[in-house]
């Protein structure tokens, strides 16, 4: 349980003079399900976008199983294929059919055969319950169904770690539900997760473990029993008293 | 005066028919040719000049970079700045003049003449068909490790091609009037046969009449065609369920141990404040 995947280590990201992220560090260990929360602005965004590339770090290092991949070293697009990442605007290839979206990863990045990476594909799509819409185009299915496609794009790459940010944060409230089941679900078979997330409940009922961002920096971590019912400083307080009156 | 014009034009297409057909065909030729060709020009110069480049890379890498957005940017500047016709003049006289190649056949400079230039429009249509690309589409294929050049082949691109259908055709319009400078140095198109045949037999307006209908009976043709492939382009509206129970036996191959909780809905998250 305790093998390290991810190890961020003393990031800071400023853009232009703004310094959004302050030397933050933290880890995610193999099976880790991490909430992040914190107000809007906090640089949770930036943190997950960072830690995918997507954004050049200013400062700092990330590595993955103990070899850093900001060195220049390793090849990022690699590392890349290795950690999911799931977009609040889901980010569908709108070109692409649904099948499609989740096999091109596989075929070009991770050189499956092509044969392979439809059934897996496949498998992935069931298991989010888009099995059925496998022939539709991205613009012709619901923001809740986007969603569980790009949750199937991810998976079908078979990543170590899935990065989510805000995945229920651009659905209508109807469409929520369906979203955080198939992640909990995720969660339910071990999948590491790091999740950016608004929404409570999964911080609390589904995570192991839960950071609090503010400002740029991580104000407190740990089991969410202790950072969501017990938090030792008062702005989390604060914080959660808005979230959960 | 009417039936006059038509006896003209009759008599001009008995005689000199067979040839304009031939103008026709060349014209149509090098106008497709062209305009594909310079279609994946423009497509090349778009990938090329979105090459990112970030400021750690490599000293080396940045500066060969620079220099390539910078023939580009050259490239685009001299021939969409200068007409068409002197262009040819100076491919066509410029070449030997300094490497010592003479074009035995007047085809491949014409195609290289009107492709290059079609090329610089093209560049620009790409580049900002690709800016019009909402920065998701990047970010989602760069999130499951795709390069650069994958990145712009599998996903870009092909929305781009779709998103500048409208100045593709343009360009194919423009290309099947303006191929009729290419006479300037020798090549035989539909403009040219205008030139050869109302030279012969002193008859300018009738020829220059079937001309007109001509061209316009070109462009309009290649407008509609354009139409289809657009809408072709687009996809189709509608997409068909597919039957779970099938593909469930394609994907068995995949058995997961335990079922998968999350498969029956459960709704412990619905009460969720916003
Ligand atoms: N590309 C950028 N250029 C300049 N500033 C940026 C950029 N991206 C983010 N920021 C700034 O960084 C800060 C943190 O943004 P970030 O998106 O990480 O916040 P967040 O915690 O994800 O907020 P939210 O909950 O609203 O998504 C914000 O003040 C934002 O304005
Ligand atoms: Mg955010």
């Amino acid at each position: 349980m305790s093998d390290t995947i991810l190890e961020v280590r003393h990031l800071s990201k400023t853009f232009g003079t703004h310094a959004v992220l302050k030397d933050v560090d933290f880890t995610v260990r193999k099976g880790d399900v991490t909430s992040v929360i914190g107000a809007s602005g906090s640089g949770k965004s930036t943190l997950l976008r960072c830690i995918n590339l997507l954004e050049t770090l200013t400062t700092g290092e990330i590595l993955f199983h103990g070899e850093s991949v900001t060195g220049g070293k390793i090849n990022q697009s690699a590392y890349r294929a290795r950690v999911g990442m799931v977009f609040q605007n889901f980010n569908l290839f709108s070109n692409l059919s649904v099948l499609e979206n989740c096999v091109i990863g596989q075929v070009k990045v991770n050189k499956a055969p092509r044969k392979e990476a439809r059934d897996r594909a496949l498998h992935y799509l069931n298991k989010v319950g888009m099995l059925p819409y496998i022939n539709a185009r991205p613009a012709q299915i619901s923001g809740g169904q986007k969603q569980r496609v790009a949750i199937a794009r991810a998976l079908a790459m078979e990543p170590e770690v899935l990065l989510f940010d805000e995945p229920t944060s651009a659905l209508d409230p109807e469409m929520v539900g369906e979203v955080l089941d198939v992640m909990k679900g995720l969660a339910a078979e071990k999948m590491t997760m790091l999740v950016v997330t608004h929404e409570m409940s999964f911080a609390r009922d589904v995570s192991t473990h839960v950071v609090y961002m503010a400002d740029g920096v991580i104000l407190e971590e740990g089991p969410p029993s202790q950072v969501l019912v017990r938090p030792r400083d008062p702005r989390t307080r604060e914080f959660l008293k808005r979230f959960l009156g | 005066m009417l039936g006059q014009l038509f006896s003209d034009i009759g008599a001009i297409w008995a005689r000199y028919g067979t040839v304009y057909l031939s103008g026709i065909g060349n014209t149509l030729l090098l106008a497709t040719v062209a305009t594909l060709i310079g279609c994946l020009i423009g497509f090349v110069c778009g990938i090329l000049q979105t090459i990112p480049c970030a400021p750690g890379d490599p000293l080396l890498k940045r500066v060969l970079l620079t220099l390539l957005r910078g023939l580009i940017r050259a490239y685009v500047e001299v021939f969409r700045g200068t007409p068409m016709i002197l262009q040819a003049v100076f491919i066509y006289y410029g070449l030997p003049y300094f490497f010592g190649v003479t074009f035995k056949d007047i085809w491949t400079v014409s195609i290289l003449v009107v492709s290059i230039n079609t090329g610089a429009y093209m560049a620009e249509s790409v580049r900002g068909g690709i800016m019009s690309i909402d920065p998701g589409q990047f970010e989602g294929a760069k999130a499951i490790g795709m390069n650069h050049f994958q990145t712009m082949l599998y996903i870009i691109l092909p929305q781009t091609l779709r998103n500048i259908m409208p100045q593709i055709g343009n360009n194919y319009i423009i290309n099947v009037k303006d191929t009729s400078v290419m006479f300037i140095i020798g090549f035989q198109d539909f403009f040219a046969v205008h030139k050869m045949v109302s030279g012969a037999v002193f008859k300018y307006f009738p020829s220059a009449f079937l001309e007109m209908g001509g061209y316009l009976f070109l462009t309009l043709l290649a407008s509609f065609l354009l139409r289809k492939l657009e809408k072709k382009l687009q996809g189709s509206a509608n997409y068909e369920l597919v039957n779970t129970d099938q593909l469930v036996m394609t994907a068995g191959n995949y058995q997961y141990p335990g079922a998968a909780p999350y498969e029956e809905k459960s709704r412990d998250y619905q009460g969720e404040k916003p």
